[in-house]
C-alpha cells in the first residue's frame, strides 16, 4: 500500500537530486546556484528557526529588536548631539542617528550571528550534508525581521517629527540589499575563519566597534575631507548609511561616488568571501 | 539504466596528526610557523613527533552496491567505518578517489540532528525533517504517521526541553524512519531507546529494506547486522579486509574479535598449575577457527581437562548460554572416576540449530560436591550459519531451523498438493 506513494515521492525527488558525485572538490566559488535552489527549504527552515528561537524565554520578546537601536539612538543624541554638537545635516538628532542605526544594528547582529553560525551548528555540519553556504546566508537573512520591526518604529518617529518621505525612498531596497550583502561578505569570511581559529569570536566585537567609528554612524560623512571621500567609501557601510539617511529623509546628497566605491567593495568582499568559504567548505567538518 | 546504486573507486581519506588543522588558535599557528624553519634545518625532521604526520583513515576503498542491496559495514573501532560513511554522506571529502551514488541519498549519522530544545515537538519535526532532506509538503504528508510512530501525540506542542530523553529519541527516530531516499546511510543509530522501541525501530528498518531501498549500515551489534544485511564489508585499518555474505563474514569477524580479547590466557597462560578445563574446540565440522560453527549438521566438540590428582566420584556439568546469558541447554554426568593427568571430554550433537551469534559453553567438574572447576569457555562459540527464520524482530526466535512447507486440500482429492496461494479458494 505504501509502495506506490513511495515511488511517487522518489520520482519527484529524483528530478531535484540527481546522482551524487563524491570526490575531492574542485572549482572556485562556494555558490552552486542550482544546488542552493534545491536546498531552499532548508534555508527557509534555518531562518525560521533562528527567528523562532531568538527571543524565546525572554520577558519582553521581540521588543528587544526595538529597544536596542532606540536606546543607542537616545544615548547618541544626548552625547554626540546635544553635548558634542556634531552636525546632523539639519535633521533632528533622533532621526539623524536612528536612520544610521537601522542598517548598522542589522549589520552588527547579522555579522555576529553569521560569524558564529558555523561553530554553533557544528553538530549538524558533522552529521549531514548540505551546501554549507546556506548557514551564513540564513544568519544574514534571519536578522531582517528585527530590521523590519525597528523600521516600524522609524515610521512612528517620522510621524512624530512630521516628516514626509521624498521620492528618494525608492532607493531604500537597494541600500538594504547592499547592507545584506556586506554582512554576508563579512560573514562568509569570518564564519570560515572562526571554524579554524576560535580567536575570531573574540575579535569580532572589537572589529564591529571600530568599524562603527569608521562609518558615518555618529557623524555625517561630510566631515571627511573631499579628497579622501572615495577611500572612505571603500567601507561599504558608508554607502549604506549615507544612502539610508538620504533615502529616508531626502536630506544630504545622493551618495554618488561613495555608493560606487561601496558597491565595488561589496562585490569584491562577497566574491572573495565565497572563494574563501569554498576553500574551507571541504574541510570544515574535519576541523570545526 | 544500470542497477548500480553506489560505486566507489579508490576512496581514501588522510588526516594530519599534529598538523596545522589541529592548531586551533592563531597563536599556536604562528608559533608553529616560527618553529617550522628551525625544525626544517634540524637533522631528523621526519622523526619529530610533534610535526605533521599523515594518517590514512581510509585507503583504496573500492566497491559496488546494487540497487536494493542492504550492506553492513563492520570493523573494530578506528577501522574507518564511520569515515567511509561520512564520505558517502558527503559530510567530509575524500582525499583521493571518487564515488558515485545514484538517486537521492539520505544519511542518518545521528538521530535528532539539529533538534532545538526551545522548539516544540512539532517545530522540531519540521526542522529535523528539513535537515534530513525532506521538503515541507513531504513532512506535512507524513506528520501524523511520524507522531503516531513516536508515541508523543499528547506532547507535540510542548517544547522539546520538557521531553524525556526517551521521548526525544523516539521522535528523532520517527522522523528519520520516514525519510524515503533511494539510498540510506545509517550509523549505529538503532542503539537508542528502550528494548521495545529498539525492536520497533529494527522492524521499521527491515520494512524499509524490503521495499527495495539501498542501505549502508554501520553497527557494532552483529545481531542487528545479521537481521538487516545480506552482505557485509569488513574494514580493518582503513582497508577492505573481507566482503561477502553476512553469515560467513560476520562469523569470521566475531571469531577474530574473540582471538584479540584475552580469551587464550586460560589456555596458554597457566596450563601447568591449572587443575581443571584448559581448552575446548569444535572437532567437526573443522573450520579455520575451531570456535566457529557454520553448519546445521552434526557437531562434535572436545573439552580438555587437566587433573593434578585423581577424582573418584565426580559430577560433570555442561551448559550452553547465549550472549544474553539465557540458558540454551544443560546436561550432566555423575559417578565419574578419572585418573590424574589429561582427559578429553567429547560431545556429539546431531545439530545445534541456534540463531547465529555468540554463545558460551560452561563446563564444570565437582568431586564429592566440592568444585574443582567451572569454566566459562573461551573463546566463545560463534554460530555463523545461514538464517532460516523471519527477518522481522518480533518473529525470530531462539531456534534456527530450516523447514519444509506445503498445503493439502482435504476436500478435493485432485488438488491434493497445492501451493499456499491457492488456499483462499479452498476455504
Amino acid at each position: 500500500m505504501a509502495v506506490p506513494q513511495t515511488h511517487a515521492a522518489l520520482a519527484g525527488a529524483q528530478n531535484e537530486f540527481p546522482s551524487v558525485h563524491i570526490a575531492a572538490r574542485r572549482g572556485w566559488l562556494a555558490l552552486d546556484l542550482p544546488e542552493l535552489w534545491a536546498y531552499r527549504e532548508l534555508l527557509y527552515f534555518f531562518v525560521w528557526r533562528d527567528i523562532k528561537v531568538r527571543y524565546k524565554q525572554t520577558v519582553i520578546g521581540a521588543a528587544w529588536a526595538v529597544l536596542q537601536p532606540l536606546m543607542t539612538m537616545l544615548v547618541f543624541s544626548l552625547f554626540f548631539g546635544r553635548l558634542a554638537k556634531i552636525p546632523s545635516q539639519g535633521l533632528p538628532y533622533p532621526i539623524f542617528y536612528y536612520c544610521a542605526l537601522l542598517p548598522w544594528t542589522y549589520f552588527q547582529t547579522a555579522t555576529q550571528t553569521a560569524t558564529n553560525i558555523v561553530v554553533d551548528q557544528q553538530r549538524v555540519i558533522t552529521k549531514i550534508y548540505f551546501p554549507r553556504v546556506v548557514l551564513p546566508i540564513s544568519a544574514v537573512l534571519s536578522g531582517l525581521l528585527d530590521f523590519a520591526i525597528s523600521f516600524g518604529v522609524f515610521l512612528v518617529m517620522m510621524v512624530y517629527y512630521h516628516m514626509v518621505p521624498t521620492r528618494a525612498v525608492i532607493w531604500l531596497p537597494a541600500f538594504t540589499l547592499l547592507a545584506i550583502l556586506t554582512a554576508l561578505g563579512v560573514g562568509l569570511w569570518l564564519s570560515a575563519l572562526n571554524a579554524l581559529y576560535r580567536d575570531v569570536r573574540y575579535v569580532v566585537p572589537f572589529l564591529v566597534q571600530f568599524w562603527m567609528f569608521a562609518s558615518p554612524v555618529v557623524y555625517p560623512s561630510s566631515l571627511v575631507s573631499e579628497k579622501w571621500r572615495w577611500l572612505y567609501g571603500l567601507n561599504p557601510m558608508t554607502g549604506v548609511i549615507e544612502g539610508f539617511r538620504w533615502a529616508l529623509t531626502g536630506h544630504g546628497q545622493p551618495p554618488g561616488i561613495l555608493l560606487a566605491a561601496s558597491s565595488a567593495a561589496v562585490l569584491l568582499l562577497v566574491l572573495s568571501g565565497l572563494v574563501y568559504f569554498h576553500a574551507m567548505e571541504g574541510t570544515i567538518a574535519d576541523v570545526v | 539504466m544500470s542497477d548500480i546504486a553506489i560505486y566507489a573507486n579508490g576512496l581514501g581519506k588522510r588526516y594530519r596528526i599534529g598538523a596545522l588543522t589541529r592548531q586551533t588558535t592563531m597563536r599556536e599557528r604562528l608559533t608553529y610557523a616560527m618553529k617550522a624553519p628551525v625544525r626544517w634545518l634540524g637533522p631528523n625532521r621526519n622523526a619529530s613527533s610533534s610535526g605533521p604526520r599523515d594518517f590514512w583513515a581510509l585507503r583504496g576503498i573500492s566497491f559496488e552496491m546494487r540497487k536494493g542491496e542492504v550492506v553492513g559495514l563492520i570493523g573494530r573501532n578506528g577501522a574507518g567505518k564511520s569515515t567511509l560513511l561520512k564520505i558517502l554522506a558527503r559530510v567530509t571529502q575524500p582525499t583521493e578517489g571518487h564515488a558515485e551514488i545514484h538517486g537521492r541519498v539520505g544519511s542518518l549519522l545521528e538521530v535528532g540532528t539539529g533538534f532545538h530544545p526551545e522548539l516544540t515537538g512539532r517545530e522540531n519535526t519540521y526542522l529535523n525533517g528539513a535537515i534530513l532532506g525532506m521538503g515541507k509538503r513531504e513532512i506535512d504528508r507524513k506528520f501524523d504517521e511520524i507522531v503516531a510512530f513516536a508515541e508523543v501525540a499528547d506532547f507535540i506542542d510542548t517544547p522539546l526541553k520538557h521531553y524525556s530523553t526517551g521521548m526525544q529519541m523516539r521522535l528523532a527516530f520517527a522522523v528519520a524512519a520516514h525519510l524515503e531516499p533511494e539510498t540510506l546511510l545509517i550509523d549505529e543509530v538503532l542503539a537508542v531507546g528502550d528494548i521495545a522501541f529498539q525492536k520497533k525501530c529494527l522492524g521499521k528498518m527491515s520494512e524499509v529494506a524490503s521495499v527495495g531501498r539501498t542501505i549502508v549500515f554501520v553497527s557494532h551489534q552483529l545481531n542487528q547486522i545479521r537481521r538487516l544485511c545480506e552482505k557485509v564489508i569488513w574494514l580493518d585499518q582503513g582497508k577492505i579486509f573481507q566482503t561477502g555474505p553476512t553469515a560467513q563474514i560476520a562469523g569470521a569477524y566475531e571469531a577474530s574479535m574473540m582471538n584479540r580479547s584475552d580469551g587464550s590466557a586460560h589456555v596458554e597462560g597457566a596450563p601447568e598449575i591449572r587443575n581443571g578445563f584448559v581448552s575446548w574446540e569444535i572437532l567437526e565440522p573443522r573450520a579455520e577457527n575451531p570456535n566457529i560453527l557454520n553448519t546445521l549438521g552434526t557437531v562434535r566438540l572436545k573439552f580438555v581437562l587437566r587433573l593434578s590428582k585423581p577424582v573418584s566420584d565426580a559430577h560433570h556439568g555442561i551448559a550452553l548460554y547465549n550472549h544474553e546469558r539465557q540458558l540454551m541447554w544443560g546436561w550432566g554426568a555423575n559417578n565419574l572416576r578419572l585418573a590424574e593427568g589429561m582427559h578429553e571430554f567429547h560431545y556429539c550433537f546431531p545439530t545445534l540449530p541456534l540463531r547465529p551469534g555468540l554463545y558460551n559453553w560452561v563446563v564444570s567438574l565437582y568431586d564429592q560436591g566440592r568444585e574443582i572447576d567451572a569454566w566459562s569457555c573461551l573463546p566463545e562459540m560463534v554460530i555463523a550459519t545461514e538464517v532460516h527464520q523471519d527477518r522481522r524482530d518480533d518473529w525470530n526466535g531462539i531456534l534456527n531451523v530450516p523447514c519444509g512447507f506445503g498445503v493439502r486440500n482435504l476436500e478435493n482429492a485432485a488438488d491434493a498438493e497445492t501451493v499456499a496461494s491457492a488456499r483462499g479458494k479452498s476455504v
